[in-house]
């Protein structure tokens, strides 16, 4: 429990991501099993003890410490784990020795609600402050220390130098403390079998489309095929027997916010796609030829992230998937054979699949990249990020590739706003005010119109961009609210953004997915930036 | 007529006032720590937020009024008191200075008047420093403590382990360096003296703030061992070496010229996890010039006043405790000595 402990303290106080990474994976390579396999299960939040609640400590502590000196420490302290973990008494000597992990879990597993009071305080009295800190993060299964499951399981790859695509196969199915995933990549045993089981498997990505690929794609155009990129969530729907699962990117099972989905899979296969919910609520009724059918991704956050989703959400929101392709079907594996062979699989497959719930990503005919731009440009459906183009022999492999799949995103709106706060950012960035608050005009600058925040922008300029920002902060700051500072607003910050939608949630009514510094318009006088109103037009 | 009752038999302890801008002697027509100019200050310790300039007289220990010379230029009318030493003001008001083991030349100061002794605790811890002199428990009437670590949840570890994290730190990365935030007066020179006590003997490289502070507490026969400006540092001398500045140069443009540093920050703060977290500081030390929890309430008792006054910080817990153990308290209300650096 020290070293674990020792390790949270340490993730706690870290803020580069490769810090973070080095800390983890250093602590899987010399922890043995099986106290790694908990430890990590603890940071991807796989641990639960339903006997141990935060009312289990909090009186746990009012037991022991006076009711009124508790809550001025909780308060002051704002985490109910670290205030105790500060404030248990100092046990009597001759404890026992400080528990393991896997010791700890063995406790508290076997715990209910009425041993696990007298249970946790013997395991408390037998650590040291940040010993506590971390049984007691562990105990109540929120760790809330900036870490995800992905980045645990990047180090995991990392500590072990297998690759993390391999990782995301193989753990899920496995649980903690996954001895079998360790034999496999820290001992050399057979990977895992998972072939019985409804797993997620790693998605094949895409790189950008500039640089010398877009040379390439241009020369060899026909060897490509086109199809609109959706502005929806990518997801993989698994079947395996009676079993269905919706995996989100990140692998994430979101099976239970769309039931509608997850069971519409009438055989056994798994299917790549993109997530999106029917576009009525959008003002899409009428064009829906034109829409695809699709809401813009705003009505799909109505349901994402929910645990479970109401009837009413259900008949609101229907989800549906656009089909992108078939990587198992029917127990045979896909992934080595080209696009092509896929993709008519796959257009095989729809008539067996519910239209309601099913479509199929419709391809792009275009001549050459050009003629493809030009399609591109004149999309104006919402629900379209911009296209991606696909190697048509490339085989379906994890991971992001070179040369196989490129997206290629519609060109970004752009407004000029005028910078009015800047905050100090984190790790390198820690001395710079790297964080911009910029606004635009309510109305006519010279009648007194003032400038409204429509966004935060943290990333978009250079490293030299960055200095001259932070030098000119600094020379024109007005006033100070802890780490913020305000300017003089005389700055005009072209931003570019992805799209802006109504918000009920910003003073401007507005809020932009995606924003960016574009680039400093130091030329541009703060009265000629732009209004309210032209963000608003953008609207989609 | 009804006889007027003479003045040393009204309530206790009338003849002190705490006023928003300090403690006010009345009898004597003098001040403690007073936030603006006065004609007449006794002040506890050269902490920019108790001692300032532009005071007629300036009644404190030499190595207070020397660190006032070097930082705030005061050197009008300036009273020196030794430790031990008893010095009398107008009114019937006799003032002791007692060492309160803060920083260098920090003083508790004892008032005597009217048959009533009253402690002002000033700034203090109880637990060791080779750079300042030992806090001295002084039996008392009416004790005002600081309480600016009054939450039970602070409790320094010893300082020895806080100097091991420190100097592991800077042996496990020997391509950075640690840059380490203290305050320039008192913190600075003694985490430099614990390093040393620890047997660090390196150069230890000082941000310009630092400098002359370091210079004085030397001047005081503190040894520090080989020091050196960060400006005057070679190409590269810095890396896998410890750097020390006042907390603002942490975050502050100053520190980019530094190879890689690891920033840790010398503080009682720096307990709590998220007060490291907000200061972006890597490496949180928890040294602190101030008594802890444990050190406040265990003044208290071996003080064992009939009656406490407690300012400076998070008095409501104090007052708690006071409560709880059915000792008279009251909290005061002065200005401006809010810590948020030590």
């Amino acid at each position: 429990m020290e070293q674990f402990a020792a390790l949270l303290d340490a993730l706690v106080t870290t803020r580069s991501r490769n810090g973070k990474l080095a800390l983890i994976a250093d602590y899987l390579r010399r922890t043995p099993n099986p106290d790694r396999g908990w430890a990590l299960a603890a940071l991807t939040d796989g641990l639960d003890f339903p006997a141990v609640k935060a009312s289990t400590i909090r009186n746990l502590m009012t037991e022991r410490v006076d009711p009124v000196l508790w809550t001025l420490s909780r308060d002051y302290v704002g985490d109910t784990a670290e205030t105790a973990s500060l404030l248990w008494p100092e046990p009597p000597a001759d404890q026992l020795p400080p528990p393991t992990v896997a010791e700890t879990v063995t406790i508290l597993t076997a715990t209910n609600r009425a041993t696990a009071p007298g249970v946790l305080a013997g395991l408390l009295d037998r650590l040291d402050t940040s010993g506590r800190y971390a049984l007691l993060k562990l105990a109540t299964g929120a760790m809330r220390i900036g870490i995800s499951a992905r980045l645990a399981k990047t180090a995991f790859a990392q500590a072990f130098q297998v690759d993390v695509e391999e990782v995301e196969e193989h753990w899920h199915g496995q649980t903690a403390p996954y001895l079998p995933l360790f034999q496999w990549a820290a001992e050399g045993a057979d990977a895992p079998d998972s072939s019985a089981l409804p797993l997620f498997r790693p998605f094949m990505l895409a790189h950008p489309l500039e640089g010398p690929a877009l040379a390439t794609v241009t020369t060899n155009f026909a060897d490509y095929a086109a199809e609109w990129k959706w502005d929806g969530i990518r997801v993989q729907l698994v079947r395996v027997g009676d079993e269905a699962r919706v995996y989100s990117r990140g692998g994430e099972d979101i099976s239970a916010a769309f039931p509608d989905v997850a069971g519409a899979l009438p055989f056994p296969a798994v299917l790549d796609g993109e997530l999106l919910v029917r576009g009525e609520h959008q003002g899409g009724a009428g064009n829906e030829a034109k829409q695809g059918g699709a809401a813009s991704f705003n009505a799909l956050q109505q349901r994402l992230g929910r645990k479970t989703v109401s009837k009413a959400m259900l008949i609101q929101y229907p989800a549906f998937v656009r089909l992108y392709d078939a990587l198992i079907v029917e127990g045979e594996d896909l992934r080595p054979l080209p696009w092509t062979e896929r993709r008519a699989a796959l257009e095989t497959l729809l008539p067996r699949l519910d239209p309601t719930r099913f479509d199929i990503s419709q391809l792009i005919e275009a001549e050459n990249l050009s003629a493809l731009e030009d399609l591109r440009s004149r999309a104006r459906d919402d629900a379209i990020e911009g296209v991606m183009l696909k190697h048509r022999s490339s085989t379906y492999v994890a991971g992001r590739r070179a040369g196989l799949w490129f997206k290629w995103k519609r060109d970004p709106l752009l407004i000029d706003c005028v910078l009015m706060y800047a905050q100090r950012g984190s790790g390198k960035r820690s001395s710079f005010y790297s964080d911009f608050t910029f606004g635009c005009w309510d109305g006519n600058p010279d009648t007194g119109a003032e400038l409204t925040p429509v966004g935060k922008a943290y990333f978009g300029f250079t490293d030299e961009e960055l200095k001259w920002l932070d030098s000119h902060v600094r020379r024109h700051t007005t006033a100070r609210f802890g780490p913020v500072r305000e300017t003089d607003k005389s700055l005009v910050l072209e931003v570019a953004f992805d799209s802006v939608h109504t918000s009920k949630r910003h003073k401007s009514g507005v809020a932009m997915r995606f924003p960016r510094i574009n680039r400093i318009r130091a030329d541009k006088p703060a009265h000629e930036a732009d209004r309210l109103e032209t963000l608003k037009a953008l609207i989609t | 007529m009804p006889a007027r009752l003479p003045s040393n038999m009204s309530a206790p302890f009338s003849w002190l006032k705490p006023e928003p801008m300090g403690l006010y002697i009345a009898p004597a027509d003098a001040w403690i720590d007073p936030s603006r100019a006065v004609d007449r200050a006794l002040v506890t310790h050269g902490h920019a937020d108790h001692a300032r300039g532009g005071h007629g007289e300036t009644i404190a220990t030499p190595a207070t009024l020397a660190i006032m010379a070097l930082r705030y230029g005061v050197e009008h009318g300036v009273v020196p008191v030794a430790y031990g030493e008893t010095h009398s003001l107008p009114g019937n008001v006799r003032a002791t200075f007692v060492p309160a083991g803060h920083v260098l030349g920090s003083a508790q100061i004892l008032l005597e008047h009217a048959g009533e002794r009253v402690v002002i605790t000033g700034d203090f811890k109880r637990s060791p420093d080779p750079t300042a002199t030992p806090f001295a428990v002084t039996p008392c009437d009416l004790l005002i403590t600081e309480a600016t670590f009054a939450l039970p949840v602070f409790r320094h570890p010893p300082i020895e382990q806080e100097i091991a994290k420190l100097l592991d730190t800077r042996a496990r990365n020997p391509d950075r360096c640690v840059l380490v935030g203290a305050y320039a007066l008192g913190k600075a020179q003694r985490v430099i003296a614990e390093l040393r006590r620890a047997g660090y003997t390196d150069p230890i490289w000082l941000h310009g703030a630092m400098e002359r502070t370091c210079g004085l507490y030397e001047d005081f026969d503190i040894d520090l061992g080989d020091l050196r400006p960060v400006a005057d540092a070679p190409k590269g001398a810095l890396i896998g070496g410890i750097v020390m500045c006042p907390p603002s140069a942490l975050s502050d443009r100053w520190s980019r010229r530094l190879p890689d540093p690891i920033t840790a920050m010398a503080s009682g703060w720096m307990r709590v996890r998220q007060r490291a977290v907000q200061r972006n500081v890597e490496l949180p030390l928890i040294i602190s010039d101030h008594a802890d929890w444990d050190e406040l309430t265990c003044t208290i008792a071996d003080v064992n006043p009939t009656e406490t006054w407690i300012t400076h910080g998070r008095e409501e817990a104090l007052l708690r405790w006071c409560e709880l153990h059915q000792r008279k308290a009251r909290a005061l209300a002065l200005v401006g000595f809010e810590d948020e650096d030590d």
